[in-house]
């Protein structure tokens, strides 16, 4: 994992002053509250709909045991006992108060840890692949390059005030598990026909009011030209980004409008002009960041080891955790644990400050004291010897950290919604809630696979609703709250957009719809398709007719 | 609105000329880049100082050939959240070899100083407050990881030729 070395600290203390002095000011007037915004979601507050919130940088995902402590201290000191996973790989504290941020910032800053750039029009916390160094099928590792990428974007002096947010996303496997072609900027690893590997760089994604699937401008980038490229994008996008509209301002939008061969055109003739500049990575700083993800050494494990075994074939309960929440490691006699955040009738992503505590000493004694957040708002445990899982099951079964869903219909993605937003026209975490439930039934009666639910509580799609196989967005009519349901959407390597499915169906009736949908499947369905396969097949008409009966 | 160069006061050496208002016969004067474009020669044989205003759409490329002989040029920054002004002054001290004052002018508070400096910016029209913490504010954060104008940032340093002679 990367450590920070002094530079990186005397830099964070110098950050943590400045925002101290700027609440400060902001607590005495000098600043107003319109002069104060941008510099507070620059270090990730938000004001929301009853108090303020925090945003917890989570680079790539990736977290020590101490920084999980740090972050279930900032839970129960500073916060309501409890924090919120989001789907961008950082934590969320909505209860925080404004004179004591800058002390919450300045514990956290002691585990490296800071609200930095998590919002504004900023370059955003940079994610990754929630399997990054240990997927089977990695091609390189993609920590490095959001580290790179992270030194690169902190406090740039050009790209601080870009047109509206930008989010860039890096991916090592032929397998996206980080859902780069959403993002503004997505980045792919992969091998050139000379056996080289070098970057595809994909634009213009995102979800948002305009969705739109990211455009690749460049096949093969070199790795060591990777900085002064994205540079040469954020100039092009800075300079000619809409400013006029909060809803145009993306660089999707200025793709779609110009094209992306336009893009493309543009951010080469920019970047021939400096490629060979102060950017150009010299593989001496390549290999001195490499060293921090180098992989831990692990002891030889059994591959087949017998309590293993005998566990499963005990224990249905813990065979069916194996199932779904067990991953293969690239090196044998190990696992990758995935630990769901979304147990039956919670709001997805929550977790206690206890529950972070627990998952620290347990990511000790199982995962080499890592722990990694991915996208869909669970945790995982990267390095757990085989041999221990049955240990593990139950240490976090003891903690209702065991739910058996991993990527089934019960681990929803859904964003705060209305019961903390004050953007939101409906509520996200009750149907999370209670669909979840629901669900959870169906997919023991009739083993659903793989399903993914997404819920957005408005427009602007935190929830990902876009790229759900089932999307909810919330909306708002006369006052109450109804949901417009998309199917066959996607954010892995076969990326889709959903398509509306037909008129929004009220809140005392959406759990119901959805099941009516997921029923519908399950009759429909050949040899093992995913509800995905299965609507791309038939069609959105015998879906339809569902939901007409049941809206 | 107060004007600080080189961290201190300064009274403001040029006087800006609307597009409709006739040129003096002598001082140092800016112009709009609109009336840059139209009045080059005359601007330029007035045998006075000269300085550009340029907005944010007005392109940096079109001064290039004439950088060494203005004195000033002013960018704006109509809201402090528009950025644009600073990719302006990177190209024009990166690309184009500006050496002249580069003036940041419009909504210019002290919290984005430090992103001016680095972008290239030398003089400040700033407002009280500005004038006041215009020092604490330069000072804030003194860490750079990116290459940008005035340094090389330490992204590529501390990784290879400072880390290996042991310098911070």
């Amino acid at each position: 994992m990367y450590r920070y070395d002094e530079f990186d600290h005397d830099f964070l203390a110098e950050r943590v002053a400045q925002f101290g002095d700027q609440v400060a000011r902001r607590l005495s007037g000098e600043l107003t509250e319109e002069e104060f915004r941008p510099l507070r979601l620059m270090n990730g507050l938000y004001l929301q709909l009853h108090a303020y919130m925090l945003r917890i940088a989570i680079p790539y995902g990736t977290l020590s045991a101490t920084q999980l402590r740090a972050l279930a201290h900032v839970a129960r000191r500073y916060d309501n006992g409890y924090g919120h996973f989001t789907t961008r790989q950082n934590m969320q504290f909505n209860w925080i108060k404004l004179e004591e941020v800058p002390q919450a910032m300045a514990d956290l800053a002691a585990a490296e840890m800071h609200g930095i750039q998590t919002s504004g029009n900023c370059i955003r916390n940079v994610t990754a692949d929630q399997w990054a160094g240990v997927a089977p099928d990695e091609i390189e590792d993609p920590r490095v390059w959001c580290e790179i990428i992270r030194q690169w974007s902190t406090l740039h002096p050009e790209f601080s005030f870009l047109p509206r947010k930008f989010k860039i996303a890096v991916t090592g496997s032929p397998h996206d598990r980080a859902a780069v072609r959403v993002h503004d900027i997505g980045l792919r690893l992969h091998r050139n026909e000379a056996g080289e590997i070098g970057f595809e760089v994909m634009v213009g994604g995102g979800l948002g009011r305009t969705p739109y699937i990211a455009k690749t401008i460049r096949e093969f980038l070199p790795k060591q030209d990777l900085l002064s490229y994205l540079e040469a994008i954020l100039r092009v996008y800075n300079q000619l980004g809409r400013r006029d509209n909060i809803y145009k301002a993306r660089i999707k939008i200025l793709v779609h409008a110009l094209g992306a061969e336009k893009i493309a055109e543009l951010v080469e003739a920019e970047w021939q002009q400096m490629r060979d500049g102060a950017l150009k990575l010299p593989q001496a700083t390549i290999d001195a960041i490499s060293t921090h993800f180098a992989p831990p050494d692990y002891p030889t494990r059994d591959p087949m080891p017998p309590q293993l075994m005998a566990a499963r074939l005990r224990d249905p309960d813990f065979a069916r955790w194996l199932r779904s929440n067990v991953a293969p490691h690239r090196v044998p006699g190990y696992a990758i644990v995935s630990i769901s955040l979304k147990p039956e009738g919670a709001p997805p992503g929550d977790c206690t400050a206890g529950q972070m505590d627990a998952l620290a000493d347990l990511s000790e004694r199982y995962s080499f004291g890592e722990t990694r957040v991915t996208h869909e708002q669970n945790l995982v445990f990267p390095h757990v010897a085989q041999e221990h899982l049955p240990e593990l099951w139950r240490a976090l079964d003891a903690l209702e950290l065991a739910t058996p869903n991993i990527g089934l219909a019960s681990d929803i993605i859904a964003c705060p919604g209305l019961d903390y937003c004050s953007l939101a026209n409906a509520r996200s975490i009750p149907v999370a809630q209670h669909l979840g439930q629901r669900l959870g039934a169906l997919d023991r009666q009739h083993d659903l696979g793989n399903l993914q639910v997404k819920i957005s509580g408005c427009i602007n799609a935190c929830g990902h609703h876009h790229v759900g196989h089932i999307g909810l967005l919330g909306v708002d009519k006369n006052g109450e709250e109804f949901y417009q349901i998309t199917l066959g959407g996607s954010a892995a390597d076969d990326a889709s957009l959903g398509a509306i499915l037909g008129p929004a169906v009220a809140y005392d009736k959406v759990v119901d719809t959805v099941a009516s949908l997921v029923e519908g499947y399950v009759g429909l369905r050949e040899n093992g398709e995913r509800f995905l396969d299965t609507y791309r097949r038939v069609g959105a008409a015998p879906f339809k007719e569902r939901l007409n009966a049941a809206r | 609105m107060p004007l600080v160069k080189d961290g201190a006061l300064v009274a403001d050496a040029w006087t800006r000329i609307a597009d409709d208002a006739a040129l003096p016969g002598d001082g140092a004067v800016t112009v709009s880049f609109k009336r840059w474009e139209a009045e080059r020669s005359s601007l330029l044989g007035r045998n006075a100082p000269v300085g550009v205003f340029l907005g944010n759409t007005d392109p940096v490329e079109a001064l290039a050939s004439d950088l060494n002989r203005i004195g000033v040029v002013m960018l704006d920054f109509p809201k402090y959240t528009d950025g644009r002004a600073y990719s302006q002054a990177r190209l024009l001290r990166e690309r184009l070899g500006y050496r002249g004052e580069l003036r940041a002018t419009g909504n210019v508070l002290r919290d984005q100083l430090l992103f001016m400096r680095r972008s290239g910016f030398d003089t400040y029209e700033v407002d009280e407050r500005g004038a006041a913490g215009f020092a604490a504010s330069m000072a804030a954060v003194t860490h750079a990881y990116q290459p940008a104008t005035n340094d090389a940032g330490m992204l590529l340093r501390r990784y290879t030729s400072a880390r290996a002679s042991g310098a911070k």
